[in-house]
């Protein structure tokens, strides 16, 4: 009898190398909490997030991005795109940018105002259906 | 008095050198691809130079290159705003190689475009991390702007302080809405044009001047 349950044994079983996606019935979601984040690097944040979407996992994370880490997310991203293999990323989050509330002195003390609740997942399996400024839509496919 | 007078003028002379030798600010020409990037900085060359950037397509990923045109003097009212021009690759977060397919393409030259794609929008990544002073943001106004892409895109451009002017681009098409683009992102002005016409880049130059000059 397969395995029911994701595999989350040995701690945390987000980290991609203790995963299992169980059988062929689901897609896993990770839902990964702001707290989870802040103690992460810029590049330990995009691995988490790659490689939960290489794994066929769709990622949820409580409060996003800051600004240059997205930027890295794609430059990253790319480097990984391989013919037949991993086509990219779809990733959504509300359309306002949060940039242009912040003062000069929350942007000069590093305080992101990057709480922005955010869905990433493999390009080839999570399509957005609707967007706008208070609602993200989205239909997620097995692979 | 006199050797205030002349200290003045010391001063003077200094600060007209500095602002003289000052490095042309390099503006990146950025946005989604098809949006007409391209179109647009040759249009500037051309105006202004004689020479174009870049080849222009209907085939997304057409430029897989960061391109910069250097020098280019842009003349406003009287004053000459010097500028390097760099067209960028389109910004996207995923490239499959089979939509070439529907554009005639052998796959071994499709999976030569979505490898040469993905090396440019890391490349556009960087310059716009690094090496930009300014952004020109082009969107096609035909299309929805309430895409992930241009959401982040903007963010990021926000966040480095970079001055941006967002060009609602391709108005010669029926379906243009630039009300639309202009609603997506209310914080910043849009100027619309048909960078494929020419139409309204009397505006563009304006605000090329006044945004980066």
């Amino acid at each position: 009898m397969p395995e029911a349950t994701p595999n989350v044994d040995g701690g945390d079983g987000i980290d991609g190398s203790d995963d299992d996606n169980g059988d062929d019935d689901g897609v896993r979601i990770d839902l990964i909490s702001g707290a989870r984040m802040e103690g992460l690097t810029s590049m330990e944040k995009i691995r988490l997030i790659l490689d939960g979407v290489r794994d066929g996992n769709i990622v949820i994370l409580e409060e996003g991005l800051a600004p240059d880490e997205e930027s890295k997310l794609i430059e990253v991203t790319m480097t990984e795109i391989s013919p037949d293999e991993f086509t990219g990323i779809e990733i959504e989050t509300y359309p306002k940018s949060d940039a242009g509330d912040q003062t000069l002195l929350d942007r000069l003390m590093g305080r992101e105002s990057a709480q922005k609740l955010t869905v990433i997942g493999p390009a080839n399996q999570l399509q957005t259906l609707h967007k706008d400024e208070t609602l993200i839509s989205a239909l997620v496919s097995r692979k | 008095m006199g050797l205030l007078t002349n200290l003045k003028d010391s001063i003077s002379k200094v600060s007209d050198r500095l602002f003289a030798d000052e490095e042309p600010k390099r503006i990146g020409i950025y946005g989604p691809p098809n949006a007409g990037k391209t179109t647009l900085a040759n249009r500037i060359a051309r105006d202004w130079t004689g020479d174009a950037v870049g080849p222009e397509s209907h085939v997304p990923h057409e430029t897989r290159r960061a391109r910069r045109k250097e020098g280019v003097e842009i003349e406003r009212n009287g004053r000459t705003v010097t500028i390097d021009i760099v067209d960028t690759p389109g910004v996207t977060t995923k490239v499959d190689y089979k939509e070439f397919l529907d554009h005639d393409m052998e796959k071994d030259d499709a999976v030569r475009r979505s490898r040469e794609a993905t090396e440019g929008v890391a490349e556009a990544m960087h310059w716009l991390r690094e090496d930009v002073d300014g952004v020109i943001y082009v969107l096609d106004s035909t299309t929805d702007p309430f895409t992930q892409v241009n959401t982040m895109l903007i963010g990021i451009i926000e966040s480095q302080d970079l001055p941006v002017l967002i060009l609602a681009n391709k108005t010669d098409l029926p379906e243009s809405n630039i009300q639309r683009v202009a609603n997506a992102f209310p914080q910043h002005e849009t100027i619309p044009l048909s960078a494929l016409e020419g139409d309204n880049m009397d505006e563009v130059y304006d605000k090329i001047a006044e945004y980066f000059g």
